[in-house]
């Protein structure tokens, strides 16, 4: 019996190491980079080397460690959980711009086929603000309204399939909407500010879903603990989103209000 | 008063111009203002609101959900048209007064009618003759309205 918990939490701790890895070996690859560009190009943004170091670090304090453990246990360590891997850390992580660092880290003809890579019609069309949406919510939809939750913690692979679904659509999510990186195919910001609001709203509808409706096996007071971490922390992210959205929005209209006023005075 | 807003209106010389944008700017902050006035005193403070009420239909939460998400949308994009307007010189302090009345009001009524009743969203509050809350909650919706509109109304006159 001891020896059978043993095993379990080996598998357990490997489980967190493997989820773990690759945002480690993002994180030492984006302060080489940084290293590296700086020594023929102008001094990278201190603050987007900041943005991805917290980021990562949101990253894998959901993944590894006390808190991946207690998410195991608690629906609402789990929903900490989720807005942190989810949301949190693919903002910051979109705001340190790991595209624009890549392509200036490279030789150019690597730079180039990545930059071709970036234009590719699958990359293209998963961008799609609402195609990303879907990915990002309509995921969470399916993973909490069905047994997937609960298949998820019987299942390694599903497990790590879940996590890095999460990480990765949230992070295609923010980029769909805020544009840091190069994106070849932008939308419109009427559009884009359309689609968020659906996507937010259903974000919130799925958190007040949960909390009438828990999970199997969640219990009740745990779901409603969770729900309503995930409707007002899902807000404070949210509220930094929209704001940068419009914050582009409101710098990218500066030039039409001059020749707006250089045609009327003339 | 009037006399300090007359050595300003230099600064707002365009705000004909923009009168549009200025009722809209206003509206979508009464609107973005309600909702938040709404969560801190009657969700958080008060405890009088439910976050969700066993009552509630499908309809309700997505009406819910639309509202939440966009009263914040609301709240910051008002905040940039409001910078926006400034940027232009065509602040109109009044036609924006009018506008936050109005988008107000008119949240204050959907919430406390559509939502509320139809919807069985949550109620005022719970355990109590809720009649005399619903009456004081919809009549104050409905001035909120009446101010909005008396102030658009006089702005749009001496628009041209």
């Amino acid at each position: 019996m001891h020896s059978h918990e043993a095993h379990a939490q080996n598998i357990s701790n490997m489980v967190q190491l493997l989820l773990a890895l690759p945002f480690f070996i993002a994180l030492i690859l984006y302060i080489l980079a940084v290293i590296i560009s700086n020594q023929h190009k102008k001094q990278w943004p201190h603050f987007r080397t900041i943005c991805w170091i917290i980021g990562s670090a949101c990253a894998l304090i959901t993944l590894i460690g006390p808190l991946a453990t207690l998410s195991h246990i608690h629906f609402d360590a789990h929903m900490i959980g989720h807005l942190l891997l989810g949301m949190l850390a693919p903002l910051l992580m979109t705001l340190a711009a790991p595209m624009t660092l890549l392509l200036r880290t490279l030789p150019v003809n690597k730079a180039r086929v990545l930059s071709r890579l970036l234009k590719n019609p699958y990359v293209r069309f998963i961008r799609h603000p609402i195609i990303a949406s879907i990915l990002n919510v309509g995921g969470l939809w399916l993973l909490y309204t069905t047994s997937l939750f609960n298949l998820m913690h019987e299942h390694i692979l599903l497990y790590v399939f879940i996590h890095l679904h999460i990480f990765l659509a949230g992070y295609l999510f923010t980029i769909a909407f805020i544009y840091f990186d190069p994106t070849p195919h932008s939308y419109s910001y009427v559009f884009r500010s359309l689609t968020l609001v659906a996507a937010l709203a259903a974000h919130a509808i799925l958190a007040k879903f949960i909390y009438a409706n828990p999970p199997h096996h969640v219990p009740a007071t745990e779901a409603e603990l969770g729900a309503k971490i995930m409707y007002y922390g899902g807000d404070a992210i949210e509220i930094l989103l929209v704001y940068i959205l419009f914050y582009q929005w409101f710098k990218s209209t500066r030039n039409t209000i001059h020749s707006k006023a250089a045609t009327s005075s003339r | 008063m009037t006399n300090t807003y007359e050595k300003q209106k230099p600064k707002h010389e365009n705000r004909f111009q923009y009168k549009k944008q200025n009722m809209w700017t206003g509206i979508l902050f009464g609107l973005g203002v309600v909702a938040f006035i709404d969560e801190v005193i009657f969700h958080q403070l008060l405890h009088w609101h439910h976050f969700y009420d066993k009552s509630t239909a499908a309809i309700g939460l997505v009406s819910d959900g639309l509202f939440h998400a966009f009263s914040f949308f609301a709240t910051i994009g008002s905040a940039f048209l409001l910078a926006d307007l400034h940027r232009k010189h065509g602040f109109w302090l009044k036609r924006w007064l009018g506008g936050i009345f109005l988008g107000a009001g008119t949240f204050q009524l959907y919430d406390g009618i559509i939502q509320h009743k139809f919807m069985k969203l949550h109620q005022i509050r719970y355990n109590v003759e809720i009649l005399p809350y619903d009456i004081v909650w919809n009549i104050f919706a409905a001035l909120l309205i009446i101010i909005g509109m008396v102030l658009l109304l006089q702005t749009n006159q001496k628009g041209r």
